[in-house]
């Protein structure tokens, strides 16, 4: 018997009474959005902005030291970069990035948690851990106030990826002592528009 | 084995001021975990549906699996089967060597440890390189992770500093978190930059997308998949969960509950692998099957691995993970080795006060205490209790089945001890009073007091 066979053999022969699956709570919600989401942001080792529109963001980037970098890759339509994503034929040729931006799909209040789909990483899924910073935009309309709220409204399609990212990368594996920048981006700002 | 927990355990507080850092080190991290679980106020009701869903899905996880396969295959990963660590490590290898890789970073997973994968691929030829920084510091030094979630987390920051001055080529004396952190990223870039494939456990799979997630704080998972065209992801059978709602309720619980943190660093969802690369998951029952078969056991399945319950035992914190002889420590490690295999565990279902805390901030509410409580009972029809402790349960459950023996037994008890307290540190019961100071004992025994307070009252005992 192949190993498939006999794993699945052996659960069906456990003979488990089946149970019903349960209903999710209702999360209670807790504040306004979008003030809740700025908060736990920072909370998370990220910077958060709040920027009224497109000119706002601009400005905001231009003010911001990590973009002031040479190798800037960009991904939110509107904003130019200096490197060009599409001309890359190996990630490992970002070793050497400064900074991205990337779009995210929605943020999470309770969390600071942003989700980025795979389409928004352009050609390499890299993009989001290996430069030294990183650049989240998400439109304040779409902020949600817990996960459940955005495990309901995600898009991810299949075949594909995406995922959260909450703040910078970061470590207390030494004495449980918070290092920010353990293998990804040492610093993560994020910049809500609307 | 039957040794193994209290003799490890006595080693471990020699060391008194080590063993005070370490227990309040795992107590910091308790109560950030109390922090983050109270800003969410249908806490316990996630508390509910998490452990709810994971019971659904072991009632019916061959289904459940087959869902996944199913799924998964169509977005384009290639699963696999295996009936135990033996045969998950030569599908890892073949894999592998058909891609000829001779450098593998890993982010942690506890099943590839269960596995004994690094040596079995070490022997081989082929580099492993352990990319959570704290598992990184345990494979520099030799030794296996101490803790689920900080694998590092018995190691001062001096002792790490001397450890990559001598492997990594550091400078001595460096024992800066924020030092040591800067010199280990420098180090696995490299590695990460040079790797030909990368492996990592999976905290989730869905049925309902044919997809999995993995949670880390470094990105070090995100590094080893993005980078390298081959990645592994090792999975054992109980991971599995229903649909990506349930996300929703998991994601929710488990970094609240290992970290005190709202949520990971890295939350990543893997439904295709990277383009014109490979994606291949080893789904691995190494006896978790069996588990299932008990109704008892099988809650222990349905954990998640958050540590939360190792931080919150007083007898963790006080005797580090390595007096454990399984290599989960802490209780949920003591319920699966026992349930594995008492026999060489035997010492695991004592090294608890049955306090019932871990039960208590376990985020899918396995009955840990409980648990343990019924391993004692098995190991002593086992006959796997020490001499000393088994003569000891014999004499008072004779006694207690007898009250006035009981009764003149305590008599006596309270005399002795007022009059010779010294006899109590004779003997093994002796045990007790190491690090303890005896209280005065009482003049009287509940009973006695009982009596004369309820004197006339019209009530009685019976």
């Amino acid at each position: 018997m192949n190993a498939r066979d006999a794993i699945l053999g052996a659960l069906r022969a456990a003979g488990a009474t089946p149970v019903e699956a349960p209903a999710h709570p209702a999360p209670v919600p807790q504040g306004e959005p979008v003030a809740r989401f700025l908060e736990s942001v920072k909370a998370v080792g990220g910077s958060p902005y709040r920027v009224p529109d497109a000119a706002g963001l601009a400005a905001g980037l231009a003010a911001l030291p990590a973009w002031s970098a040479p190798r800037r890759a960009s991904l939110v339509p509107g904003v130019p970069g200096t490197v060009d994503l599409a001309a890359v034929t190996d990630p490992h040729q970002l070793a050497d990035l400064d900074v991205a931006a990337i779009p995210g799909e929605l943020g999470v209040a309770e969390n600071g948690a942003v989700w980025v789909k795979g389409e928004s990483l352009g050609p390499h899924r890299a993009v989001f851990v290996i430069p030294e910073h990183l650049v989240l935009v998400v439109s304040a309309a779409d902020v949600v106030h817990d996960m459940q709220a955005a495990y309901g409204r995600l898009t991810l399609p299949r075949p594909g990826y995406g995922l959260f990212i909450s703040g910078p990368s970061k470590t207390a594996d030494i004495e449980q002592s918070l290092v920010i920048g353990a293998h990804g981006a040492r610093s993560c700002a994020v910049f809500v528009v609307g | 084995m039957i040794h193994f927990h209290p003799e490890k355990a006595r080693a471990f507080a020699q060391d008194d001021a080590r063993a005070h850092w370490h227990d309040k080190a795992l107590w910091f991290v308790r109560v950030k975990r109390d922090r983050g679980a109270a800003t969410v106020p249908e806490w316990e009701r996630l508390r509910e549906a998490a452990a709810g869903i994971k019971a659904h899905t072991l009632s019916r996880l061959a289904g459940y699996l087959e869902e996944f396969e199913r799924n998964a295959t169509a977005n384009g990963m290639q699963v696999h089967w295996a009936r135990d660590g033996e045969e998950h490590n030569r599908i890892v290898h073949g894999i592998l060597e058909r891609h000829g890789v001779t450098r593998m970073v890993k982010s942690k997973s506890m099943l590839t440890e269960e596995c004994h994968l690094n040596p079995y691929l070490e022997a081989r030829g082929i580099e492993v390189v352990d990319t959570d920084l704290g598992e990184r510091i345990v494979q520099l030094a030799g030794e296996p992770p101490s803790h689920i979630v900080m694998p590092a987390i018995h190691r001062k920051k001096e002792e790490i500093g001397e450890l990559f001055h001598e492997k990594l080529g550091t400078p001595a004396g460096l024992s800066d978190p924020t030092l040591l952190t800067e010199k280990a990223r420098q180090h696995l870039r490299e590695k990460f930059l040079g790797a030909q494939a990368g492996l990592t456990g999976v905290n989730f799979a869905i049925a309902e997308t044919g997809g999995f997630v993995v949670v880390t704080n470094e990105g070090n998972a995100d590094m080893g998949t993005t980078l390298p065209p081959v990645h592994v992801a090792s999975m054992g059978i109980e991971k599995v969960i229903p649909r990506l709602a349930d996300l929703g309720v998991f994601t929710r619980l488990l970094a609240r509950s290992a970290t005190g943190q709202p949520v990971s660093s890295y939350t990543t969802h893997f439904h295709a692998p990277l383009p014109g690369g490979e994606l291949h998951v080893v789904i691995v029952d190494n006896g978790r099957s069996r588990m299932l078969a008990d109704a008892h056991r099988r809650q222990a399945l349905g954990c998640i691995r958050c540590g939360a319950c190792l931080n919150t035992c007083p007898v963790y914190r006080r005797s580090g993970g390595y007096s454990y002889s399984y290599l989960i420590p802490g209780p949920i490690g003591s319920v699966l080795g026992g349930h594995r295999d008492l026999r060489g565990h035997a010492s695991l279902p004592f090294a608890s006060s049955l306090c019932g805390s871990c039960t208590d901030v376990c985020p899918v509410k396995v009955d840990l205490h409980h648990q343990l409580l019924v391993l004692r009972q098995e190991a002593g029809e086992q006959g796997l209790v020490p001499l000393g402790k088994r003569m000891g349960m014999k004499a008072a459950s004779f006694a207690m089945a007898r009250p006035g023996l009981f009764r003149a037994g305590g008599r006596m008890a309270r005399w002795l001890l007022w009059a010779a307290p010294g006899l109590a540190r004779i003997g093994p019961a002796g045990a007790w009073l190491r690090g303890r100071e005896l209280p005065v004992p009482p003049r009287e025994s509940f009973a006695e007091l009982y009596d004369r307070e309820t004197a006339g009252s019209g009530e009685d005992r019976s």
